[in-house]
Parts: C-alpha cells; structure tokens; sequence
C-alpha cells in the first residue's frame, strides 16, 4: 500500500519535472529539473527491487550525465535565452501527436493480460545477480560495451579540442 | 505484480508518457542542449519498461540490458556534447535550426 502510494509520487514527479525539462526557457533550470525526474526514477527502479540500477541511475545520470550539462551550458555561457515563448501550429501538432502517441500506447497496455505474478529470486536485482549474468550471458556486449566507452572518450577530446 | 501492488498497465503508461515529453522536446525545442535532454528521457523511459517487464518475469537479464542502456546514454551524452561544443565554436550559436549546413 505504502510502495504504491510511494510509485504514485514518485511517477508523478517525474512527469511534472519532465514537463519543465521541456517548458523551461533557460537550460540551467532544464537541467536541475532533469536530476529530479532522474531521482523519481530511480525511487521507482528501487520499488520495482532493482536496486544496482536504482543506484546506478543516481551515480551516472543524476551525478555524472546532468554534471556535463551543466559543465556544457556554463562553458558555453550561452547568456540569456533566446527562444520566444509561443504557439506554433508546429508545436501544436507536434504536442496533439505526442498525445496520440501516448493515448495509443496507453490502449495497447490496458489490453495487456497482467502477467502471473513471479516469486522473486533471492538475488534479484542485486549486484550480485546482476553481475553474474553480465559476466555470463552478456559478457561478450559488457567487453563490447567498454570498447564502446573507449571510443567515446577519445571521440569527445578529438571533436572538442580546438587543435590536436 | 508481486506485492507492489501496481499493475503493470501502469508503469508501462509512465514509460509511455515520458517519451512522449522526451519526443515532444526532441521536434519542438531549438536549443540542442535541450534537445539532447529530450533523448535523455526517452533513453529512461525505455529503462522503465525493461525494469518493469523484469519484475512482472522475474528475470535479472533485463537488469543487464537497462546497464547496457545507461552506458550507451553516458557515451552519447560525451560524444553529443562534444560535437554540441564543437559547432558553438565554429558558429557561435547551438540552435539547431541555424545549423543547417547539411541540408540539401
């Protein structure tokens, strides 16, 4: 009753945030309302007893990810924003088409039989059980993964250097 | 669900509702760093529904694959950012409507 009522808040603030990650004029307040929708999922993940992700999502996206940011926009001093506040029949067909989007899919979930309800294991979502399927069944993406991180180390320095 | 006590209908919505948000950031807004934050979302609602699919089966492998998608998240957010510094140095503006040297 209690873990329900703890997804209600912690869903709800996440959209709310997620709105004014959207609405926002000035990408600083984007950012900071980005670590909370950050912190509401990482409640909800904890809920849903995933706890290495719930604290992965803290470390890398509300630590590490929305830190970049924040270093980017106050690197590049971007001063005041300089977006207008106003409807375009863009915008407007663009919000009424994600609304669809979210109505259709909103049908397609409620046709879902709920599923048998699981037991779950002692190691479910640890770091334990989660480790050991990484390091089995998944070992070949985690290595792929870390080539991946590689990569994308050096790509950042060579693309933001001015001179190498 | 177990003893959550929320149907899973639910969770699957606000996955849904948040890449919506993300989406609508993505077309509608001009600033590419908000832009980026759009993807950001949209790579989180997809977390959500693994997550949720996990514990409706029970399953750990779908824990791996959400690890997977925060560490593609990590590395595009450095390369993203840094091709954002990149074009701010050459032109001097990261509205992704000015930066149009691509287009045919």
């Amino acid at each position: 009753m209690i873990a329900a009522a703890a997804f209600y808040f912690f869903g709800a603030l996440a959209i709310a945030l997620s709105l004014y990650v959207v609405a926002a004029k000035n990408p600083v307040h984007s950012a900071m309302s980005l670590v909370v929708v950050f912190l509401g999922l990482a409640g909800i993940y904890a809920l849903l007893s995933a706890h290495l992700l719930a604290a992965l999502q803290v470390i890398v996206y509300a630590g590490a990810i929305v830190v970049l940011f924040l270093f980017v926009i106050m690197l590049l001093s971007l001063g005041e924003p300089t977006e207008r506040a106003r409807i375009s029949p863009f915008k407007a067909l663009a919000g009424l088409s994600v609304v669809g989007l979210c109505g259709g899919l909103y049908v397609v979930f409620d046709e879902l039989t709920p599923l048998a309800t699981s037991t779950l294991s002692q190691d479910y979502g640890t770091v334990e059980g989660v480790g050991r399927i990484l390091f089995s069944q998944f070992v070949v993406p985690f290595e792929a993964v870390s080539l991946l991180l590689l990569v994308a180390i050096v790509g950042a320095v060579v693309v933001a250097k001015a001179k190498i | 669900m177990s003893d959550l006590g929320v149907p899973l209908s639910h969770i699957l919505s606000l996955s849904a509702i948040l890449f919506s948000v993300g989406l609508f950031a993505v077309v509608t807004r001009r600033n590419a760093l908000v832009v980026f934050m759009g993807v950001e979302l949209m790579l989180n609602a997809a977390n959500v529904v693994f997550l949720g699919f996990a514990r409706a089966f029970g399953d750990n492998a779908a824990h791996a694959i959400a690890f997977f998608v925060i560490a593609v998240a990590a590395a595009e957010a450095a390369v993203g950012l840094a091709i954002i510094i990149a074009v701010f140095r050459s032109r001097n503006t990261v509205n992704v409507d000015e930066i149009d040297a691509l287009k045919f």
